[in-house]
């Protein structure tokens, strides 16, 4: 520290003194300081213990997800070490939430090997998210710097590519999650596919949790899967596509599941996030050298992003999704069952499909975030969605999404043929009357009805659903609202 | 069969009112519209027959309405699909395709199934239209 142009100098001797200090005092809370254009920064939410100044606590983050441990170590002086502890350089009290303020840290760009969202991860989320001083912690965003994207793949196939190759444009697209999901065998499960393909959805989709079990292993799924697949495509003319989850219990398993995929055909294979990020890179490279098209199902994020008070924010999961390299998401549907403040899900959507991202608190981004050349994401808008919330949907997620009607294809009273023409339906008409200027947040309702006299798969799927929906308050927030101001 | 590639053919065909009101939509976001017509509507033939390069500096409904129709009318048997590319950046690419014109009888696609060992099967989607003499050029 004490080389540090016009720095204060201070007493090393003192300040190396065997024994514990507090951590503002070893030099990681730094007001001054000007964060640099390759400084990876986060910002956390910080729940201090009764006592615990938020400066101190800041402090202490930034030194137990970098250098620092409990007590003063010589060794320091051995290093370059002003240069390698995180700086905590600002403490905002969060609005309207009185005990938490939000610690923004800056991170030396050498603090991180190149490509590796694991070693980014054990030390922004390792051993400092049970550090007793803290009630609670949640990671809210982080801005990587241009120079670390672009030491990442990013997406294997991206937006723009995978709609060249499925030969999609202009609308979202549509999937359906097989249901039931689990006990199905696979001659069953396969009918599902070709019936939901051939009614009109571009996509079919494992759940989460099939992957090979007694009911239905995984070869058998795969083989009727492409049998329906290929069926479909040969009636409509259309590319379809099953997402193929190769989830497994270790990487040669999946490696092997996914060449088979690839072998038949299939243009796309999915993992589960649970598989960890390091498999996830793995899949993603794979997926990049074959021309595959790689869905991430979010299975297990709601452990750790739902609550605001501790746990990760889903927009930094998509980040690091982002730069992991897959080319779907999931990441929330605003008007369906699941999670999902519909500022909250613009960030999160924004984050997966803009080159630039500039800062906007009111939607929970806390940095500018370029996005360097990185490919785009698709996101996934999944779980208890339906037909007459087509206006809705295409409102608040546009165009570069893939709806997923499970339920409200399968569940359609006139069969799942019906279920999946009825969603197809409300999509092309509900883009169409976008693009002839209609105001579809309005007119929706009536646009729907309109094409329901002529279409009666979409009548029957109105008559069944008309009034479902799941209005509860959201758990994850933003908690900065916009202020009317004169200027 | 009803070929349904492209945003709209779940709908009834759109009138030439419709079509004109997509076209502006495109012009409106600043797009290319181009116009590109085929015998083979396999779902990987890419290349389509273009109807001249994309009218770039074209930028009324109407002139792109003109070309529609000539394509139409000099391709009466064809499907004829309009385009919309656009060259911003993060897309660079087509951002609509809808199909304006399809001939009187589709004749679809054969799914042709060749079995190999471990009841693995690979399969091939045969365009009809490719059976036909006529169209084995110019497809």
């Amino acid at each position: 520290m004490n080389h540090i142009a016009g720095k204060p100098t201070i007493d090393l001797k003192a300040r190396y003194a065997a024994g514990v200090l507090k951590y503002r005092q070893m030099g990681y809370w730094e007001p001054d300081y000007e964060p640099k254009d390759t400084d990876v920064l986060a910002v956390f939410r910080i729940t201090p213990q009764d006592g615990v100044e938020p400066e101190e606590a800041a402090a202490a983050v930034a030194g137990e997800s970098s250098t620092a441990t409990w007590t003063v170590v010589w060794t320091d002086r051995l290093t370059n070490c002003e240069k390698y502890r995180a700086k905590a350089y600002r403490v905002d009290p969060v609005p309207g939430t009185p005990g938490q303020w939000f610690a923004y840290i800056a991170y030396e760009l050498d603090l991180f090997e190149e490509g590796s969202i694991a070693n980014l991860t054990a030390s922004i989320i390792g051993n400092v998210f049970g550090f007793k001083p803290l009630k609670a912690l949640r990671l809210e965003d982080m801005r990587i710097p241009v120079a670390y994207l672009k030491t990442f793949q990013g997406p294997a196939t991206g937006i723009v590519v995978e709609r060249e190759r499925l030969n999609n444009f202009g609308r979202p697209l549509l999937g359906a999650t097989m249901k039931p999901k689990l006990g199905l065998s696979g001659r069953s499960y396969g009918r599902v596919v070709y019936e939901a393909l051939k009614g009109g959805l571009d996509f079919t989709k494992d759940d989460e949790n099939i992957n090979s079990q007694p009911f239905m292993h995984w070869r058998d799924r795969f083989l009727y899967c492409m049998e329906g697949v290929n069926r479909a495509m040969a009636e409509t003319g259309e590319i379809k596509g099953t997402y193929l989850n190769v989830t497994a219990a270790t990487m040669e398993d999946m490696y092997e599941r996914a060449e088979f995929a690839k072998e038949l055909g299939s243009v796309i294979v999915m993992i589960d996030l649970v598989i960890g990020y390091t498999a996830i890179q793995s899949m993603a490279k794979w997926a990049r050298r074959n021309d595959m098209i790689l869905h991430l199902h979010r299975a297990g994020h709601s452990t750790y992003t739902r609550q605001k008070s501790h746990g990760v924010s889903f927009r930094v999961i998509a980040k690091w999704m982002r730069m992991a390299g897959v080319d779907h998401i999931h990441a929330g549907t605003v008007v369906g069952k699941l999670e999902g403040d519909p500022n909250v899900i613009r960030g999160i959507y924004d984050t997966c499909r803009e080159t630039h991202v500039p800062q906007n608190l009111q939607h929970g981004i806390f940095f500018d975030q370029p996005w360097a050349g990185l490919k785009k994401v698709m996101p996934v808008a999944s779980g208890g969605i339906h037909a007459g919330q087509m206006h809705q949907l295409l409102t608040y997620l546009g165009e570069d999404v893939v709806l997923q009607f499970g339920g409200g294809t399968i569940g359609h009273p006139d069969g799942i043929q019906a279920g999946a023409t009825a969603n197809r339906v409300a999509l092309e008409v509900m883009v169409k009357a976008r693009n002839e200027g209609r105001d579809i947040w309005n007119e929706g309702p009536e646009i729907l009805r309109d094409a329901a006299r002529w279409c009666q798969p979409l009548r029957a799927a109105l008559d069944t659903w008309k009034d479902v929906t799941f209005d509860y308050a959201s758990t994850d927030s933003v908690d900065f609202v916009p202020t009317p101001t004169a200027a | 069969m009803r070929l349904t590639q492209g945003q709209f053919s779940f709908l009834p065909d759109l009138t030439d009112g419709e079509i004109t009101m997509q076209v502006q939509y495109a012009l409106d976001q600043g797009w290319a519209v181009a116009v590109e017509f085929t015998r083979d509507p396999h779902p990987r033939n890419t290349y389509w027959t273009m109807w001249g390069n994309p009218m770039f500096d074209l930028r009324d409904a109407k002139g792109v309405m003109m070309e529609i129709d000539a394509c139409r009318t000099a391709n009466p048997d064809q499907y004829v699909k309009v385009l919309a590319f656009d060259s911003s950046e993060g897309f660079e690419t087509v951002r609509m395709s809808y199909l304006v014109n399809r001939p009187a009888d589709e004749p679809g696609f054969e799914l042709v199934r060749a079995e190999g060992p471990g009841r693995r099967v690979d399969y091939t989607v045969r365009s009809h239209a490719t059976a036909r003499p006529e169209a084995r050029h110019g497809a």
